[in-house]
């Protein structure tokens, strides 16, 4: 006899007949009639119309008939409120039995009833069960406290429940103490600026204890719990890390990957000499290994975090390369996976063996995963210069095979390879050129495309080629369509005599027969170019090319530094910070990882990641020529994290077409829409020789100005008496000619529409003409960079001077600087390269839409600690507080709010620099006092002084 | 916390549904049966799917996917282990885990799984707690209660849930007081054309069957216990003790459990008991190609290799394969193009082999994806890691109990020998 005769009943009147049996007078007919409604209702069958007559079945001494009932309440019970109220005196009746187990059931299932007036019952009896003598009891109420909260979260509140769960983190059961911490992180997360799990040594010891008594699942709260603290010296954090250390043995993998998150945070904090913190290392391997040997989708999630802990601390891992070798028979999502982390753990000791095993994968069944991995094989090459010999000659064999995808995907790559390693296996374009017509994929004819482009003057006939290309050009997908105009303008430039006609087809075809704007504002450009000074464009398109590097794969070092902290999570399977992607994101906290100075969000955070192995090349000097042709692409595609210089301008004035184009108006669109362009393209060279730096490089220069540029233009439409603009100090001497071999610069920084730039003199002081003027930053505070070259247009004959503003952008790299505004900057001209050094005013890096929301600035103004206030005295100001408030607008400080208070006007004002810190400011004025207070508030401090200071210069001038 | 969990069947029908919270819809399964339309094979189903509401986080076990459904920021492995223990849960009441037994026992499911989980927090996930608060179904206790009116629901608080041993109930006696070891490994290789091996591991478990009356302490101690470097204990294992004298200390749970696993690394050197000869060849102009295997035993220790099985996936172009097998069975499916070879114990004077013609599509070219064999053995008696247990010792009891440890080396999911194609001229 089964249960699957409850499912049988197919008769009409089913429930007519059951309603019949509930009412019955026979227990076990009863018992019958209600398990078969169970059954209905699990497989989605309406059963609700029988609620009056089952919960009648609810007094009973009988615990399974009890439990039946309690079950079906929980699912009906808001469907029916009127009729769920029957069932409340049970409930609180069964609240006081004897039998712990019958309190604990009442209470829980209470809990679970989602119906607003049966909780204000409730309130009692949890507050007796949170205080049971028995702890089963207790530790099921700690539970239903977070139910209640979930329906009610006011009346939570003020019951006092809080408190009372709190206290439940000093119970003498770890069990209670484990429930009583997974129902206040639960709770925390709807309340993100409530401290509600107030971490203090005492507390975290008291998890400690706990953590190794209670159960599994309890284990996995409390560490989560714990991954939140941030321990006072490494001391307290080696002592945590001892603890945590026996969780990593755990049968259950949730344990050991929570228990890997606390280690990985509390690791940072750890002095990289001390013993320890080898040996930790060392113990952190094995668990992660033995995660791969579990089933596949545990596999999978251990796999994407492993991911994260290898780019952070690729030691772990680097001696077990082979476990992440491919199986036949993984499920394609590991096996793709593997692939990932075998490329991140390549290097040149163990590449003979990858490359092998790449090869073998590239002969799998699965297109899909064949793909990939010859993919894999070409990031290889890109990341370990010594095997490219090798993963080059991989290629050619895997070419050889014919196999159309197999092909293709070689091609794709070896493009890039030729990207890093220009005029080294050039030898091979007569294989690819072979393969030429069983091209059938954008991707592969784009890059066979730029091939030919590339090295024209090598390939015999490359303008039959293109030509071949050309006949079907509308039917070509827009990569394949870019990419054909510019090698045909290659070509051009590289054999004008021959060619001539073809690049006049094309240039048609692109502005004449396309309705794509992508494609007819690139050939525009070209044809400008072309007719106005082929030198020039020359300069542009066969300008060379900077080499591209595997660093843009890595996650950025912020992300990644946040998403260690969320080892286990969500976030970690998706590489996102949390906040992006949780329902609602209610308004979670970015965590950061220990170790790195200042708290919160400050803005030494990319410094804490150079110390995390991504870079830590000293403070570029001055390039040599080659490098200068910084990589503006790649810029665009990795910020900060690039290891490729900071956007250097070329050396030349010569691309006035592309930049007059750009400059005049266009420039918004150009970078709007050059953006999916950079994207589709990804970091491959495919952009085109030189022509695709300038408008590639756009989203990333103009990207946040000109939203912001934007914003001011419709601010200024509504606003009223806007000052005339943000407020510029005057020049002053940068450099002066003596120390320059007579080049004098004096100069200073503006905002102008959204744009930050750099207004400079240039006075040739010298007896010589001076020309090839370019431009560098060295890393800065807030990741200044020149967003163009700098536009010295002719050569600068002695005793000229002559006036360039340089816009900037903010997405170079960063390096905390001291004081926090200095700039270091190298300036070259034909005669040597000179140094000097400038402060900016702070005031610069406020963006326009800095203007908070009342209710967010009063949260966030409590929710900065009190450390982090300072105040300044602004001493002889006569302005009144309407006319400071005026004024400070223009500079991008916004008032917010204004009260009076005995004569005293308060200004409450929010202002956001570039790199999202948010700086919110109290200032005061007091009627006929010309000196003024202001208080800041910051989650960086160190920027307090600063902007202290563009506030003196703002309101004084 | 885990909001729901749907049961879906291989035909994608959602036949059991369970919230724990508020109630989510099944269209939310949608989402799922998308990404189950959108994979090739059954278990290439991504175990993390978002939807614009919900993450669904799925397990495939018995060919039933089990679907739960999260709402808010759940670590994802916490919650693939509680699928797991709702399997093994239901595996253990019902004998098997399948859509009929799931179905017969719905009643029971349902309370188990109201059991283990409370608002999305897991509340008795241990077996022995479990059977305490649910009797498991037999027929027995079946007719009894339908006989007698009582129920199995339990009636008393489940003791075990908050002493210090929560794993182990009060009150347990036997008449008979044993306790069995079963050291089983697993091996899992990847061996290239040559035959030599590229990676190999070892993934061990001690898995116990202790029924013993009273409170017993037990320490089991090995002669190599060097070889265990990554090891995960059940939580009754004392570490400390295990840290400071590699013995392993503890009270154990009654009945069946996993008392530890580890993992033996591909740096320390395994051997594969099993080795495979093969020739595949294909002429040109031809549509026939050769096929040649054999097997053979290594270091075993003079144990037999017994339940052989060799499959593998042959080439796309293949149409047909005609072989013959020396021992065993053979069957070549010619849609799914799957070779297997039911091969049983390999004698290591004769030698087993396959051997035969393949014939490929006319006209098709050779095939250039290289196959590869997976081979399933056992080896009673051995563990292929050399792990040896030295002695077991009982404390706190009076009695004598009866001892015993059984040996069994097993292949893995995955012992892959991988093959190449000669394509002759």
């Amino acid at each position: 006899m089964t249960d699957s005769k409850y499912f049988t009943t197919t008769k009409k009147g089913e429930i007519f007949e059951l309603k019949a049996e509930l009412n019955s007078d026979k227990k076990e007919k009863k018992k019958e009639a209600v398990k078969k409604v169970i059954a209905s209702m699990t497989v989605g069958k309406d059963v609700s119309a029988l609620f009056p007559d089952v919960v009648n079945c609810m007094q009973t001494d009988n615990l399974e008939l009890k439990k039946l009932v309690y079950l079906y309440l929980m699912n009906y019970a808001k469907s029916q409120p009127d009729m769920a109220i029957m069932a409340v005196n049970t409930f609180v009746k069964d609240c006081e039995d004897p039998n712990p187990l019958i309190r604990a059931l009442a209470v829980r299932t209470m809990g679970c009833i989602r119906v607003d007036k049966i909780t204000e019952y409730l309130c009692e009896p949890l507050r007796k069960c949170l205080k049971d003598e028995d702890p089963y009891v207790r530790k099921t109420a700690a539970v239903c406290v977070a139910k209640l909260h979930d329906i009610n979260a006011q009346l939570v509140e003020d019951q006092g429940f809080l408190d009372t769960l709190k206290d439940l983190i000093s119970d003498s059961n770890p069990m209670v103490v484990a429930n009583a911490v997974a129902a206040l992180s639960e709770i925390a997360e709807s309340h993100p600026n409530s401290n509600l799990l107030d971490l203090n040594p005492q507390t975290i010891n008291k998890l400690l204890t706990a953590l190794n008594e209670c159960t599994e699942w309890g284990q996995i709260f409390i560490l989560d719990c714990l991954a939140n603290y941030t321990p006072r010296d490494d001391r307290e954090s080696q002592s945590i890390c001892e603890r945590v250390t026996p969780r990593l043995s755990h049968a259950n993998s949730a344990v050991v990957l929570s228990a890997v998150k606390v280690l990985m945070k509390f690791m940072e904090m750890l002095p990289k000499d001390l013993d320890y913190y080898g040996t930790l290392l060392k113990k952190l391997a094995p668990p992660l290994v033995t995660l791969l040997s579990a089933e596949p989708e545990l596999q999978y999630v251990a796999l994407r975090n492993i991911n994260l802990i290898v780019q952070r601390r690729p030691e772990i891992l680097k001696h077990e390369m082979k476990v992440f070798f491919v199986k036949y028979n993984d499920p394609i999502y590991v096996k793709l996976e593997k692939l990932d982390i075998m490329i991140r753990l390549a290097s040149q000791a163990n590449i003979a063996q990858v490359l092998a095993e790449l090869k073998e994968y590239a002969t799998e069944v699965d297109v899909d995963f064949v793909r990939k991995a010859v993919r894999a094989i070409g990031r290889c090459a890109i990341k370990v210069e010594q095997s490219a010999e090798r993963c080059v000659s991989t290629l050619l064999d895997l070419i050889q095979t014919k196999v159309n995808y197999v092909v293709q995907e070689a091609i794709v790559v070896i493009k890039d390879i030729f990207r890093k390693y220009p005029n080294k296996y050039e030898s091979v374009i007569a294989t690819l050129c072979e393969n030429l017509d069983s091209l059938d994929e954008p991707e592969a004819r784009a890059a066979m495309i730029w091939i030919v482009g590339e090295y024209a003057e090598r390939i015999d006939n490359a303008d039959e080629l293109l030509e071949s290309f050309l006949e079907g050009f509308h039917d070509e997908s827009t990569q394949v369509q870019l990419q054909l105009l510019t090698a045909i303008v290659k070509l051009f430039l590289k054999k004008p005599t021959e060619t001539q006609e073809l690049v006049q087809q094309v240039l048609s075809l692109a502005t004449q027969d396309s309705d794509n704007p992508d494609l007819r504002d690139r050939g525009y450009i070209y044809w400008r170019l072309l007719s106005t000074d082929p030198v020039a464009a020359k300069e542009v398109v066969l300008a060379e090319k900077p080499l591209i590097s595997e660093e843009t794969d890595l996650i950025e070092p912020t992300l990644l530094e946040e998403l260690i902290c969320h080892i286990g999570t969500l976030a970690s399977v998706y590489h996102k910070p949390p906040s992006a992607f949780v329902e609602g994101s209610r308004g979670v906290q970015h965590k950061r990882l220990p170790g790195s100075a200042g708290s919160g969000e400050s803005v030494e955070s990319p410094d804490t990641g150079s110390a995390a192995g991504v870079s830590d090349a000293p403070p570029a000097v001055i390039p040599s020529q080659g490098d200068l042709l910084g990589d503006l692409l790649n810029l665009d595609l990795a910020p900060p994290a690039t290891t490729t210089g900071p956007p250097p301008p070329t050396s030349s004035g010569m691309q006035m077409g592309a930049m007059d184009l750009l400059g005049g108006g266009l420039d918004s669109l150009m970078g709007d829409e050059s953006e999916p362009l950079g994207g589709d393209l990804g970091g491959s060279p495919a952009m085109g020789a030189g022509f695709g730096a300038p408008p590639a490089a756009m989203p990333a220069s103009f990207n946040a100005p000109v939203s912001g540029g934007l914003d001011d233009l419709f601010d200024l439409g509504g606003g009223v008496g806007m000052p005339s603009g943000a407020y510029s100090p005057p020049k002053s001497i940068w450099l002066p000619a003596m120390k320059a071999k007579g080049l004098e610069i004096s100069g200073t920084f503006a905002r102008r529409a959204g744009v930050v730039q750099m207004e400079m003199t240039l006075t040739n002081k010298a007896m010589s003409v001076m020309t090839d003027f370019a431009i560098q930053f060295n890393r800065n505070s807030f990741g200044l960079a020149p967003a163009g070259p700098l536009q010295v247009l002719t050569p600068v004959s002695p005793n000229q001077s002559i006036e360039v503003a340089l816009p900037l952008n903010t997405v170079g790299p960063v390096m905390k600087m001291e004081p926090l505004n200095n700039l270091q900057v190298a300036v070259k001209n034909n005669i040597d390269v000179f140094y000097f050094s400038c402060q900016y005013p702070i005031s610069m890096l406020f963006v326009e839409d800095g203007k908070m929301e009342r209710q967010v600035f009063l949260a966030t103004w409590k929710d900065i600690p009190n450390d982090n206030e300072s105040q300044f005295q602004i001493k002889d100001c006569h302005l009144s507080s309407d006319a400071a408030s005026s004024k400070l607008q223009g500079s991008n400080i916004f008032t917010i709010a204004k009260r009076t208070v005995d004569g005293q006007d308060m200004l409450y004002q929010s202002t956001k620099l570039t790199n999202g810190i948010w700086v919110l400011a109290e200032l005061r004025v007091q009627a006929g006092n010309p000196n003024y207070t202001v208080s800041l508030k910051c989650r960086a401090p160190e920027v307090a002084q600063c902007v202290f200071q563009s506030y003196e210069a703002v309101l004084k001038n | 916390m885990i909001h729901s969990l749907f049961l879906v069947n291989a035909s994608g029908d959602i036949f059991l549904e369970k919230h724990w919270k508020s109630v989510v819809s099944r269209s939310v399964c949608d989402y799922f049966f998308e990404a189950q339309e959108r994979a090739t094979e059954p278990e290439n189903v991504p175990p993390v799917i978002p939807t614009p509401h919900h993450y669904l986080i799925s397990v495939l076990r018995h060919r039933i996917y089990f679907v739960a459904v999260i709402q808010s920021e759940v670590p994802p492995l916490f919650v693939i282990e509680f699928l797991h223990r709702v399997v093994d849960t239901f595996q253990d009441y019902f004998g098997v885990c399948t859509e009929a037994a799931i179905k017969d026992n719905v009643v029971v499911v349902y309370e188990l799984l109201e059991e283990m989980l409370d608002n999305g927090f897991p509340l008795a996930t241990e077996s022995n707690i479990l059977k305490e608060l649910i009797k498991p179904p037999t027929i027995l206790r079946t007719m009894v209660n339908t006989i007698t009116g009582s129920t199995n629901v339990g009636e008393q608080l489940p003791t075990g849930q908050l002493s210090v041993v929560p794993w182990r109930r009060t009150g347990v006696k036997y008449t008979n007081n044993e306790a069995y070891f079963d050291v089983v490994e697993e091996i899992d290789a990847i061996i290239d054309k040559s035959g030599s091996t590229i990676t190999a591991e070892i993934q061990g478990v001690i898995d116990a069957c202790v029924k013993l009356t009273g409170m017993p302490d037990l320490t089991l101690s090995f002669m190599n216990p060097r070889l265990l470097d990554d090891v995960s204990f059940h939580p009754c294992v004392r570490f400390k003790r295990w840290e400071a004298e590699r013995i392993l200390s503890f009270i154990p749970p009654d009945g069946n459990f996993r008392l530890l696993s580890y993992h033996v690394s591909s740096q320390n050197l395994v051997a594969i008991p099993v080795y495979v000869k093969h020739n595949i060849t294909f002429r040109e102009g031809s549509s026939q190609g050769r096929f040649d295997l054999t097997l053979g035993p290594k270091q075993t220790m003079g144990k037999a290799v017994e339940s052989v099985l060799v499959s593998s996936q042959l080439p796309r172009g293949v149409l047909n394969a005609n072989l013959n097998p020396s021992q065993g069975t053979y069957t070549f499916d010619p849609v799914t193009k799957l070779l297997s070879w039911d091969v049983g114990k390999i004698n290591p004077q004769k030698l087993p082999s396959l051997k035969g013609t393949m014939s490929l599509q006319a006209g098709a070219s050779k095939p250039d994806e290289n196959p590869t064999i997976n081979i399933q053995f056992k080896i009673q008696q051995m563990a292929i890691s050399g792990l040896k247990v030295n002695r077991l010792d009982m404390y706190g009891e009076k009695y004598k109990p009866f001892k015993g440890i059984k040996y069994m080396t097993k292949a893995g999911k995955s012992v892959l020998q991988r093959m190449h194609i000669v394509n002759c001229k």
